[in-house]
């Protein structure tokens, strides 16, 4: 994947947060660019988890600009992130079971048709275009199945549906193969490679270090709330960033 | 709802889950409503009056004299709340209701003025007394109604042990604005509340004719509307619909609100059939709508009910109760036959999702 678009759609600056006397981050720099696959990764409390929340909007740094595609924004909120278009894929994928796929992807911001002062959903319209969506994932989800009859993997591609409903332009996924099998587990890494080829900037928050070396054009790896590493993929290896993550090596 | 099949996926390994595993065919609400058409049929060889047109109309009446507070809180039970409140809640409703309708017709009364004629002036306006006792009415069930939603959407109170509290507030309040008495419909517009909630048009009750609309009403709003499908996302998963940016808040208080107003027009309509609003009124009525919900199919865990439901629980509870008295058994046994067929509901809903 080339660097076409020279303009990073995500870009950190001297980012800082401190909880009372904690400091969960300590002035994180990063640059995530269009069509890039950025894997986050980093023990448990190295501070992922933190940098995703301050990216989401749902805390605000202590420290540090954030700007995205070039503008520099302040979230005060999720919905405020979600508006600028950077979507999140949660862990727990946050789908209702029981309604269908087409009802998730489109939850919060249903299609209507109006009947004079009333509005009705346009089931029609939504289910035509939850299957485009699954369409251009390649995954094999009905929209009129319930999110309860699904494997792992449809569930992942009914998650990431709804981020390409919004057409965002930054999508983090957090853990999305930390519990399902090896043959969902491709498939979500499919998906992932999808939304690359639509030029959406994915950041992977994983412990799988596998997968990360199958998607990532990228990785960065934090530990004790500071960035330590930021190759390409090809420039490094597991062991090396497993040695990066335990803290064998400083910084690479 | 057809899907285009021009799709450019193939389901190379992901079956179409047949019709009759999906939908009604597959809901505990089908299975009852199988066993309800069973039970029909064998009550009309087990009797030769249950088939007869007055039996019917009375059937058709006394189901609907808790259904409608049962679609109120089918809403709720969707979501995954309770709303144990009910019962209190259609005596509180039609005692303000009737109480209103006397205070405003009766000539000595310090609220109203007197007309030349020596009656009050609202009375010289055909039904606008019957409007503002209504409107009274329903108003106090919507106050219940928000100071439920508030409880339990905004401060975080658990549902059961806000509308039990609620349930005995709204109980005690009844005692305390009659004395312990109850109240009667009375004044001038009185003839027209009785037209309205007991008569019956073309020999259908019109209690019937009110649950008709207000069911069609409901699958429509569950259905096909957004609030309808923030109702199934909430109690399918809260956290989800929080993330979705659904307004949770809102959504809940909007379905206490619903419920409590679907309990006063129940307990008005009550309380013009026995012409008079008693103190103790539906005492315990919470128990009956909420057993007629759950038969019916409503998940107390959330996400899953709906009208049909609510109505097919409280035939199947009102047939029961017909028939054992057509069969001249002792009542005393309706109450235990309706325990053992809420846990045959629920058990065989279990076993079959255990099979599939």
């Amino acid at each position: 994947m080339t660097k076409a678009d020279a303009t990073p759609v995500l870009e950190l600056t001297g980012i800082g947060k401190e909880f009372g006397a904690i400091r969960a981050l300590h002035d994180v720099d990063m640059q995530v660019f269009p069509g890039e696959v950025v894997g986050l990764m980093g023990d448990n409390g190295a501070g992922k988890s933190t940098l995703v929340k301050i990216i989401a909007g749902n805390f605000r740094p202590t420290h540090g600009e954030m700007r995205f595609a070039g503008s520099a924004v302040h979230f005060n909120r999720p919905v405020d992130a979600r508006a600028v278009g950077i979507e999140v894929v949660y862990q727990d994928l946050a789908l209702s079971d029981n309604l269908t796929a087409a009802a998730n992807v489109f939850l919060g911001r249903e299609l209507k048709r109006k009947f004079g002062p009333i509005a009705l959903l346009d089931h029609k319209a939504m289910a035509a275009r939850a299957l485009e969506l699954f369409g251009e994932l390649r995954s094999e989800t009905r929209p009129d199945d319930l999110v309860k009859q699904m494997s792992g993997g449809q569930r992942q591609a009914v998650a990431i549906a709804r981020t390409r409903l919004s057409n965002a332009r930054l999508v983090m996924m957090d853990e999305p193969t930390a519990a399902i099998s090896v043959r969902q587990v491709e498939q979500v890494l499919g998906l992932i490679h999808r939304l690359k080829e639509q030029g959406v900037a994915v950041m992977l928050i994983s412990h799988r270090m596998p997968d990360v070396f199958a998607v990532c054009d990228r990785v960065i790896v934090m530990r004790r709330g500071e960035k330590r590493a930021d190759k390409p993929i090809h420039e490094t290896s597991p062991e090396e960033v497993t040695a990066l993550i335990t803290g064998a090596k400083e910084a690479a | 709802m057809a899907m285009p099949m021009e799709s450019p996926i193939t389901f190379s390994n992901i079956g179409k889950i047949r019709w009759w595993q999906r939908g009604l065919f597959a809901s505990q609400t089908g299975y009852v409503l199988l066993a309800l058409a069973a039970l029909l049929v064998i009550m009309h060889f087990a009797s030769p009056y249950f088939f007869t047109e007055g039996n019917m109309q009375n059937v058709a009446k006394n189901f609907s004299f808790i259904a409608i507070a049962t679609l109120g809180v089918t809403f709720v039970i969707i979501t995954g709340g309770i709303d144990l409140s009910v019962g209190s809640m259609m005596c509180f409703s039609a005692m303000i209701t009737s109480m209103v309708m006397t205070e405003l017709s009766a000539p000595g009364s310090p609220l109203v003025h007197m007309a030349v004629d020596g009656k009050t002036v609202l009375a010289n306006v055909p039904g606008l007394i019957l409007l503002i006792s209504l409107l009274a009415g329903l108003g106090v069930a919507l106050i219940a109604g928000l100071v439920n939603g508030f409880c339990i959407a905004v401060l975080g109170l658990s549902p059961f042990v806000t509308t039990l509290g609620m349930l005995s507030i709204v109980r005690g309040l009844g005692y305390v604005v009659s004395n312990g008495r109850g109240s009667f419909p009375g004044g001038p517009d009185a003839d027209y509340f009785y037209a309205l909630t007991s008569g019956d048009v073309l020999g259908v009750p019109v209690p019937f004719i009110y649950l008709v609309i207000l069911a069609l009403t409901m699958a429509v709003v569950l259905h096909h509307t957004s609030f309808g499908r923030h109702v199934f996302a909430l109690g399918g998963n809260e956290k989800a619909a929080e993330l979705t940016g659904i307004p949770v808040v809102r959504v809940k208080i909007e379905v206490y609100v619903i419920c409590a107003l679907a309990a006063g027009l129940q307990g008005i309509i009550i309380s013009g059939w026995l012409g008079s609003a008693p103190a103790n009124m539906a005492t315990s009525y919470e128990l009956n709508v909420i057993a007629a919900a759950v038969i019916g199919g409503a998940n107390l865990a959330g996400g899953i009910g709906g009208p049909l439901g609510a109505i097919v629980g409280c035939v199947l509870l009102e047939v029961i109760r017909n028939g054992l008295v057509l069969a001249q058994v002792s009542s005393y046994w309706q109450q235990t036959l309706v325990g053992v067929i809420i846990i045959l509901a629920v058990l065989v809903d279990r076993v079959r999702s255990r099979m599939t």
